[in-house]
């Protein structure tokens, strides 16, 4: 079968790959591109943790085919912290330790950017069916609502 | 103890593989690559139970691109007539576990595998391997399996002469259980029933092994053991252990469903045939239908007490399914279940089924949530009947120091009676409760484990510190780690780095599970630590030319241990390890040891729940754990232990099972049907640490992470009576469950 030809965009880098037509972006993204940080938990779109952002918009990675980047803007993990500055977020999961084994928190991480670009103000519940889409099996999820909370009040308090 | 400023043993440092874990750069199972790496599959049965009659691969072999397939006769065959034991597990099981030998036992048990170019021309060599099969009759739950004309899967084993699907008993007794049940005056004897739960752990099994033609072999693989993974691999592929170098990924999530190996023994081989690195993952699917999950069980407990709540007597009957193959947790369930109490009289007996399922696999607690499940729901029943408060009940009953328990120990200073008085004393425990709303308690007990582990402590040219352990860190234990070393060594906690060797590079360390690796690689890293500032104060008095023992080694730094030693500047770590080579060489020093002295470890839980009675809808909406943790080294692992294992339990309670279908097979096999909880269904956790150091370790560590699975469906079937006044006595209180009884009484009416 031909290889499709794709030029995209992924953390802000122009990309160009060739992928089947079957091939989706996390098989990309893992594969020929070597960004392993976005994890395949199920491939069916039900843990969340291949997710990225298509043009802003959180996706399961794993539900995407490759060749839909195509002129479009793909933000990974890879591409959240700014040189050896950790994104908030990040920091936060550090400190709070809202992390175990770690194979959802680049998924959660992603999910939780894109909630805080929306929503700079969520509640405890809007965090909560926010990452909904993100299974965690290790933390219970309680430290990882509270840092995605305590970010949010952070970064708002440096905003004003 | 070591009890002096404790300046960093307590701390919510950040985890030295932090950085790695949030940016996307930790590479866990699935995560490398080797050069001329081709693809692994697996051919898996289609049927629940058939004898296998012929396979043939040659058309798989043929197509394009395969380069190797492999099926049972590349396997080690250990026959079952002869036990071979290895840790917890036989490797009679273990070798027909990783591929179906004489028969298929359960619907995707694996019957060939292949190593292709491509991941897609490995799945369609699959297809073309033709097998013939003799498809039996096949049994799934434990009542039907221990009916006398059941199928039988192992017509090897026998009970009482004749051919049994029960595959082992366990039984544990203190004093005459008749004698106790006579002198009861309220007795409460009831029947459970659980299903299936798996780990759930979010990484799919993976794997990337390299062979050599000279059998010098790579594996890379996510394990809960690399040294569990070397041996079963040798074992399995007729490889030397010393000849495999067993690499830890970063695990993404055990739960003891990594305790045994699924895929290296088969991409060793495929390995070995193909003369190239051969990576396998496993699908989602492939997770759920053949690995893990944790047993079924069907239980009667029955317990006695006096009219002043004085427990006299206690018969715990647990059957548990195995799977396929022998071995589910009944030491679990028989042992921890009566634990937390002491009672005169007890009957403890564990029954091991097998049936047509994927094996079971440890699972936090293995076996100790079926029988706490059990034994506190009818502790619940057992209060209501004496008109008791549950915690007072427990209280009057606790295990204490000096108590014998049923399963051998004599407690020493164990921390059960803190844990009930706090969650007595917590507000949680006398907050109102609304319409629809319960509050259920329960308690629980794990045994912890200690074992064999080996540590090296080595301080750099430049004055910092690797600290290297073999055990796999899931869940924060390197943090912990670096508290510990950076404690004892007086030094900044970002001077310690700590590694996870491989088993080329560190000595053998027992799996991390049981609870064990804290507690038992704190000790070794003691002891490893302890000799490197022997070592220290040694160079230092060479350097002063005066006796070693005239030289203590405080805050990071040698000093004169009094003024008769002579007046010296302070010589730090940094300093001493400058000259080195000068006063003898490399700073180093390791310990290897079979650990001992892991005492259990006790917990009791509050829970409310909300019922929503016309969608029959469970909410947990509060949830306050207490625990004996010992010493929390790290406190923010600690709690995030307990609150994990309440998630689980939660799920485990309301809504995890298998379904399988008329064809013996999983009908949801995925986490879209399989439904473990989600953010949005759980309240904040309250993890409450009491600390009651364990007396037999250095630092007081007590194993935390099994327990805090183990109270939980008790405490949540506790909380719905509480508030519908209705008992459920089999798991999981799902909808459709809450709902049929809820029914019940409105059909009546
Ligand atoms: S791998 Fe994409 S949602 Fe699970
Ligand atoms: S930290 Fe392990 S799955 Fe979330």
């Amino acid at each position: 079968m031909a290889k499709l030809h794709v030029t995209t965009t992924i953390n802000g880098d122009p990309v160009e790959f060739l992928c089947e037509p079957h091939h989706t972006m996390l098989d990309v993204l893992r594969g020929s591109l070597g960004l392993t940080g976005s994890k395949e938990g199920c491939g069916s779109g039900d843990c969340g943790a291949c997710s990225v952002t298509l043009d802003g918009r959180l996706v399961c990675s794993c539900l995407m085919l490759a060749a839909e980047a195509e002129g479009h803007q793909i933000r990974t993990i890879e591409g959240m912290a700014e040189g050896e500055m950790l994104h908030p977020l990040q920091q936060k999961f550090l400190e709070m330790a809202a992390l175990q084994c770690g194979i959802c928190t680049p998924g959660m991480l992603v999910a939780a950017k894109a909630l805080l670009e929306h929503n700079q103000e969520p509640t405890e519940t809007e965090v909560r069916y926010w990452l909904a889409g993100n299974l965690c099996r290790c933390t219970g999820y309680d430290k990882i609502v509270r840092a995605v909370l305590e970010t949010a009040a952070e970064m708002r308090g440096a905003a004003r | 103890m070591n009890e002096h400023s404790n300046k960093w043993i307590g701390q919510r440092t950040i985890r030295p593989d932090g950085a790695d874990k949030v940016t996307g750069r930790a590479a866990f199972g699935a995560d490398t690559t080797m050069p001329g790496m081709i693809w692994g599959k697996v051919l898996r049965s289609p049927h629940a139970h058939a004898r296998i009659r012929s396979i043939d691969t040659s058309k798989a072999e043929s197509l394009p691109g395969v380069k190797a397939v492999v099926t049972a006769r590349d396997i080690v065959n250990f026959t079952t007539d002869k036990p071979f034991i290895l840790g917890i597990q036989d490797m009679r099981w273990m070798c027909r576990n990783v591929m179906a030998r004489e028969k298929v036992l359960f619907h995707g048990h694996p019957v060939a595998a292949v190593a292709a170019a491509t991941e897609e021309i490995a799945a369609e060599a699959c297809k073309m391997i033709s097998v013939e099969y003799e498809v039996l009759p096949w049994v799934i739950e434990i009542e039907d399996a221990i009916k006398p004309d059941a199928p039988i899967l192992h017509e090897f084993n026998k009970l009482d002469g004749k051919p049994s699907n029960i595959t082992g008993k366990l039984e544990h007794k203190l004093g005459d259980i008749a004698a106790g049940f006579a002198q009861a005056e309220v007795i409460v004897e009831r029947s459970f029933k659980t299903r299936p739960v798996h780990q759930g752990y979010i990484e799919p099994h993976a794997c990337l092994v390299s062979v050599a033609s000279d059998d010098k072999t790579t594996i890379w693989s996510s394990s809960q053991g690399q040294f569990m993974v070397r041996a079963m691999t040798a074992l399995l592929t007729g490889l030397t252990q010393s000849d495999i170098r067993a690499i830890p990924a970063e695990i993404g999530g055990g739960f003891g469903g990594k305790t045994i190996v699924y895929l290296e023994p088969l991409a060793t081989m495929l390995s070995k045939k193909s003369g190239r690195p051969v990576k396998m993952v496993m699908s989602r699917e492939e997770v759920m239908r053949a690995s893990g999950p944790t047993s079924g069980s069907s239980s009667t407990v029955k317990i006695g007490a006096t009219k002043d709540g004085r427990i006299v007597a206690a018969h715990g009957i647990y059957y548990l399914q195995a799977g396929a193959l022998p071995g589910s947790p009944i030491r679990g369930a028989a042992g921890c279940s009566f634990a937390p109490y002491d009672i005169p009289n007890v009957l403890s007996q564990g029954f091991d089924v097998v049936s047509n399922r994927s094996k079971v696999v440890a699972y936090r607690a293995p076996g100790a949530p079926i029988g706490a499940y059990a034994v506190e729901c009818v502790m619940d029943e057992l209060a209501v009947a004496l008109k008791m408060d549950p915690l007072e009940l427990r209280l009057k009953n606790a295990a204490k120091q000096g108590t014998k328990a049923a399963h051998g120990p004599v407690y020493p200073r164990i921390g059960f009676v803190e844990t009930l008085e706090a969650a007595r004393a917590h507000p949680h425990y006398k907050a109102p409760l609304g319409k629809h709303h319960g509050r259920g308690v329960a308690s629980g007990f794990w045994f912890n484990a200690g074992g064999e582990s080996s540590a090296q402590v080595n301080i750099t040219e430049d004055g910092n510190v690797v600290v290297m352990t073999g055990h796999p860190d899931i869940g924060g234990s390197r943090a912990a780690i670096a508290n510990i070393a950076a404690e004892l060594i007086g030094i900044d906690y970002k001077s310690v780095s700590v590694l996870i060797g491989d088993t080329a590079t560190i000595g053998y360390s027992n799996m991390t599970g049981g609870s064990r690796v804290l507690f038992a690689s704190a000790m070794v890293v003691t002891q490893s630590a302890e000799k490197v500032i022997t070592i220290l104060r040694a160079r230092a008095a060479k350097i002063w030319n005066i006796d070693p023992d005239a030289v203590t080694w405080e805050d990071g730094a040698a000093r004169p241990a009094g003024d008769n030693a002579g007046k010296f500047a302070p010589l730090t770590l940094a300093e001493i390890a400058a000259k080195a080579t000068e006063t003898g060489g490399p700073i180093g020093a390791g310990v290897q040891l079979n650990t001992t002295g892991a005492e259990g470890g006790f917990a009791t839980h509050i829970c409310d729940v909300e019922v929503d009675v016309d969608l029959g809808i469970v909410r947990v909406l509060r949830y306050t754990a207490f625990q004996d943790v010992g010493k929390a080294v790290h406190p923010s692992y600690v709690e995030g232990q307990m609150q994990g294992g309440v998630a689980q339990g939660i799920g485990w309670a309301l809504n995890e099972e298998y379904i399988y279908n008329r064809n013996g097979q999983v009908d949801n096999a995925g986490f879209l049907d399989y439904r473990m909880p989600v953010c949005s269904d759980l309240p904040m956790l309250d993890a409450v640490m009491i600390e009651i150091p364990n007396p037999k370790h250095p630092q007081g560590v007590r194993g935390v992470g099994e327990v805090p699975l183990v109270p939980v469906m008790a405490a949540i079937a506790n909380a719905i009576h509480d508030a519908l006044g209705i008992r459920f006595y089999s798991l999981p209180m799902s909808p459709p469950k809450v709902l049929e009884a809820l029914d019940l009484p409105r059909a009546a009416e």
